[in-house]
């Protein structure tokens, strides 16, 4: 471990402190003079048209500002979506309309019809009980497959059908897939679903509009992942505002898990009644406001099919999948199912021939974008499960099979667009047969025996691409941003450094990690360093935290930006020293001459940049500020390999888990003792998707899991105690750190593992179960038994 | 939640006369009835705390019964000795905020179909002590959220008679962790009693073809063959009637190898 607190040591996360003490400043912690309050109608129906709505009686209700409803919003724009997908003909994706406030239909339960702004939050809620609105119920489309039969209902009239796109991937193979499927020695068959969940960061989303007449100038308070991103959208998109009349501030964020990248109605609700009233506005979502209106999850329905050769090696892979988009077109939307998703299914092996197809669906329900992994978690599902299963239809070890078809070959292109730089598979999987200590296997299988209970042992591997990336090729690909990550350093007169990110931390530790980056270059301690981001008025244009990307893209524009202040001091500390710049060494802090004993400390240098008195005037400017933007030229590539055991209780189907073991190759670690809490969080939630959680709608379009009454989250007993290593490191080749994003592999990696391990118990105790469709819950496995 | 009045009597009579009122409601520990207000679900005009009551409180034994005072919290009951079954059972409610702040008085009263008390209370054969009389569990429990209560009548007591043997186990349902189902099971000089809880449109019951089967053999062994009908039962996300009548069956072999 690092003395210094540099790269490598397990420096203690320093924003904890305000964390646990209460001292945090969150959206709902910021109250502004003259605060209104708003509370929204929302369509208690899935799908119907508004024939009439009736604000009088709410408008005359004590403490009422004003009613708003979606005549109000003609001539501002429509929330926009960020991603086109270009179908399999060539031609561009379905793209609806999405209102602010519903015009003339609702569209899920939870659409905003109408807004009061009031007083009180209470004063509000009470007048939106006034409103009197009447809606002619429509049939409601829910299942994905039937929105696509001829004569079902439309959730858009305006659109030729529920289709928003038909997606083939990559297109040119289809028939040399087909081909390879005819030659196949074996084919190996399996339909599931990877289940909707709702993400459920424990802060709910909070939004205040805020309005400055003098300077005609806005400003939204508001639980995101990217205020940049929010500002472009919101602005340029939705309200006409410019960037330099909008600031978007995201204070301290209670985590998103994705669902706060996106830009929602009630963000621009705020800021634009806060300029029609001059007040501010604020809403804050209640739990149960937020199961049907944050973008919720997955809710892919695939068939997967696995061609092998008589030597057991994969010779080619074909996927149909239907990816439920909701009723609108979230921000990511188009992205999760086909390039965040399509790309990811050669997964850790030489499968030489892949075709994806994606029919994203629209139907009656909450839009589904983007959460932890999100693409990613739904690929390596199906692709480690159909391997399990056909190690079990061919009578092979699962692992032995894996091993046999690994990429072990870098850089690798596989057949679905991407080329891994680095990767040590055989070492991942090496490294977790030792610690899940798979040798003791078969000892406890019999101690679980003489319990009565059936134990089970689940392996499986992951690859996820992080930090996506170049923004040319993404610009390809469809989307309409830049993935590039910026950052400011700016070193003050006395040698303390403060450093402006585009990225944005909700968990993740920015606060600890970024510092240690920037003292490991310069060899000074990272309190020396302070992190600031969250505020469009005082960091350069970013991009914002998703995807893994933070240490891998943002990380690197710090270490661009501190490369220039470095290369700059060099030259003011050869002046100080009457040396040559190239003779000029920086290590622990001073600059020495290289051969001689002169040296200038870095306060030195830095105080002369602000006090040039003795001062190279004449070369370079006064003054120790850089900006770096660093766009990526390619992903980065985490992987590797997962086990658990579960003991299941055949009276009632009831899953334990027993054990849980993850091997994961994150390349070079900065802090390993954040990257442990971020693996130990992702198994949560995996575990959490693949035994308990799952959002479900009855046929009419009602969210029959709307509260945690019945959406059942992952609690600490729920969990084992796991055992991780990150130590099979393999550097990224292509980012100035080495390192490749650690924030999804948890989610990602999990779920198969368990679902393995589950029908493998099943299967020794003789029961005929190949598959059982998450989550996995007692009377789901019992019925699996009992079949 | 909506504005409403709070009275907090200390005696009884006035807390009787406070609930004769249009609109006023009784509140309890308030595990239910404050979150049902904070989703406006309810509409009390006034709420009248049980909490200062004097005469609710306390917890005794003698003479072979268990006098519960229905303000006596879950944590209280948890505590007590000299009735184990019912002791487990409160120990295994919710959470240390809900069995610190949720009494037994209240979740009587309120008769959650997926509660645990009534399970107790109907499979110990308690008596329901009110302001007014005392009324026997099995005429006591009438229906989902149903009960012999008359309109402003209170619990002021439960009376258990302490069992020979008696033990719940309650299998959870995953998401709020209510049972799914429950049974406790009891033996005493008056016989067996077997009570099911979560399990029933009809809300709590006594599954009569087990008592039968334990009155003579009180062992898990007596059970076998003996399978409990699904009709009726509550059918969901988290189980089918099918899979609820298979965990009446196991359950009640796991109390009585508890109790045992």
């Amino acid at each position: 471990m690092p003395a210094d607190g540099g790269i490598g040591a397990p420096n203690k996360r320093r924003e904890d402190v305000r964390f646990l003490t209460g001292k945090g400043r969150y959206t709902d912690d910021i109250n502004m003079r003259g605060q209104a309050y708003v509370w929204f109608l929302r369509s208690n129906v899935a799908h119907g048209r508004i024939t009439s709505i009736d604000t009088a009686a709410a408008a005359a209700m004590p403490g009422v500002i004003r009613v708003f409803t979606g005549a109000d919003f003609e001539g501002v724009g429509s929330i926009p979506c960020g991603w086109q997908v270009t179908d399999r003909h060539g031609e561009p994706m379905q793209e609806p309309a999405h209102p602010v406030l519903a015009q003339g239909k609702v569209r899920h339960v939870g659409d905003p019809i109408a807004a009061v702004v009031a007083e009180t939050a209470e004063q509000a809620r009470d007048a939106v009980e006034a409103i009197e609105v009447e809606i002619e119920e429509l049939p409601a489309v829910v299942d994905m497959k039937a929105a696509l039969e001829e004569g079902a209902p439309k959730v858009h009239d305006d659109l030729t059908s529920n289709l928003c796109y038909d997606w083939g991937f990559v297109e040119e193979n289809r028939e040399a897939v087909n081909k390879a499927f005819d030659e196949a020695a074996h084919v190996t068959t399996l339909e599931l679903r990877n289940q909707r969940l709702v993400a459920n960061p424990m802060e709910p989303r909070v939004a205040i509009g805020d309005y400055a007449a003098h300077n005609d100038e806005s400003t939204l308070y508001t639980t995101s992942q990217n205020p940049h991103v929010i500002r472009l959208l919101m602005g340029a998109f939705v309200l006409g505002i410019p960037e330099h009349k909008l600031r978007v501030v995201a204070p301290d964020v209670g985590g998103g898990f994705g669902s706060k990248i996106f830009h929602y109605a009630e963000e621009a609700f705020c800021t634009f009644a806060a300029k029609q009233l001059k007040r501010p506005v604020k809403w804050t979502s209640t739990r149960s406001e937020a199961f049907m209106t944050d973008a919720h999850g997955r809710d892919h329905v695939t068939k997967i099919e696995l061609a092998l050769d008589k030597d057991n090696n994969f010779t080619a892979l074909r996927t149909e999948t239907y990816a439920n988009m909701g009723a609108y077109l979230s921000t990511f939307a188009p992205s999760v199912p086909t390039w965040l998703h399509g790309t990811l299914m050669a997964g850790n092996y030489r499968t030489p021939l892949i075709y994806v197809n994606v029919k994203a669906v629209f139907t009656n329900t909450v839009p589904v974008d983007a959460y932890r992994g999100a693409g990613r978690p739904e690929a390596t599902y199906q692709l480690e499960r159909v391997i399990d299963k056909a190690a079990r239809e061919l009578g092979v070890d699962p692992i032995a099979l894996r091993r046999q078809n690994f990429v072990t070959e870098f850089p690798y292109a596989t057949p679905v667009a991407v080329e891994y730089d680095t990767g040590d598979y055989v070492a991942t999987m090496d490294k977790l047969e030792e610690i899940a200590d798979l040798a003791g296997f078969e000892k406890r299988l019999e101690e679980s025996k003489a319990s009565g209970k059936l134990r089970g042992l689940g392996v499986n591997c992951y690859i996820e691409a992080c930090g996506i990336a170049p923004s040319h090729l993404v610009g390809q690909l469809g989307a309409r941003a830049g993935l590039y990550e910026s950052a400011t350093v700016r070193v003050n007169a006395t040698g303390g450094l403060v450093v402006m990110t585009g990225s944005h931390s909700h968990g993740q530790g920015h606060e600890t990690a970024f510092p240690q980056v920037v003292a490991e270059m310069i060899g000074i301690d990272p309190n020396m360093i302070e992190i600031v981001h969250g505020d469009t008025a005082n960091t350069p244009m970013g991009m914002g935290t998703y995807g893994s990307r933070s240490l891998a893209v943002g990380g690197s524009a710090i270490v661009r930006a501190t490369e220039k202040i470095i290369a700059k001091a060099r030259k003011i500390a050869a002046h100080l020293m009457e040396a040559s710049e190239g003779d000029i060494e920086l290590k622990d802090g001073q600059f020495t001459v290289a051969g001689t004993d002169k040296s200038v400390a870095w306060g030195d240098v830095t105080l002369a940049a602000y006090v040039p008195h003795n001062y190279p005037l004449e070369d370079i400017e006064p003054g120790l500020e850089e900006t770096a933007f660093y766009d990526p030229n390619n992903f980065t590539y985490p992987a590797g390999a997962y086990a658990c055991e579960v003991e299941v209780d055949p009276e009632t189907g009831k899953v334990t888990i027993e054990r849980f073991a993850a091997a994961d190759d994150f390349g070079n670690i900065v802090n390993p003792m954040i990257v442990s809490g971020q693996v130990h969080g992702g198994l949560g939630q995996g575990i959490g998707q693949a035994l308990l959680e799952q959002a479900v709608y009855d046929e009419n379009g009602q969210l029959l899991t709307g509260s945690y009454m019945d959406y059942a989250m992952p609690r600490a007993d729920d969990v084992p105690f796991y055992a991780i290593d990150h130590s099979c490191a393999t550097p990224c080749t292509h980012n100035p750190l080495g390192v490749k994003g650690c924030g999804e592999a948890g989610a990602i990696g999990s779920p198969p593992a368990v679902v393995n391990a589950v029908v493998d118990a099943l299967q020794r105790a003789g029961r005929n179960v190949t598959h059982i469709d998450m989550p996995l819950s007692p009377s789901r496995v019992w019925e699996a038994m009992n079949q | 939640m909506y504005a409403f009045d709070f009275e907090r009597p200390s005696t009884l009579d006035e807390a009787v006369a406070a609930l004769g009122a249009e609109g006023a409601q009784a509140l309890a520990g308030g595990q239910t009835l404050i979150p049902t207000l904070k989703q406006r679900l309810a509409m009390p005009e006034t709420l009248v705390s049980l909490t200062g009551l004097a005469e609710l409180k306390g917890i005794s034994a003698s003479g072979g019964v268990l006098t519960v005072g229905a303000a006596s919290t879950h944590a209280e009951v948890a505590r007590q000795t000299d009735h184990p079954g019912l002791a487990g059972l409160a120990g295994g409610i919710g959470d240390p905020h809900v069995r610190n702040r949720g009494t037994i008085g209240g979740s009587v009263a309120n008769n959650d179909p997926s509660a645990c008390y009534p399970a107790a209370v109907l499979g110990s054969g308690a008596m329901v002590v009110t302001n007014a009389r005392e009324i026997a569990a099995d005429d006591y429990f009438t229906g989902l959220f149903e009960t012999a209560l008359e309109e402003g009548e209170i619990i002021t007591a439960l009376r258990f008679p302490i069992p020979e043997k008696s033990a719940y186990v309650k299998f959870e349902q995953p998401a709020s962790r209510f049972a799914l189902v429950g049974v406790f099971v009891s033996k005493s000089e008056g016989g067996v009693r077997v009570a099911v809880t979560g399990a029933s449109e009809e809300g709590v019951f006594r599954w009569s073809e087990a008592e039968a089967a334990l009155a003579s053999d009180f062992s898990p062994a007596a059970l076998d063959g003996l399978s409990a009908s699904a009709e009726n039962l509550i059918g969901d996300i988290h189980g089918s009637p099918a899979y609820r009548a298979h965990l009446i069956g196991v359950l009640t072999k796991r109390a009585v190898a508890a109790a045992a």
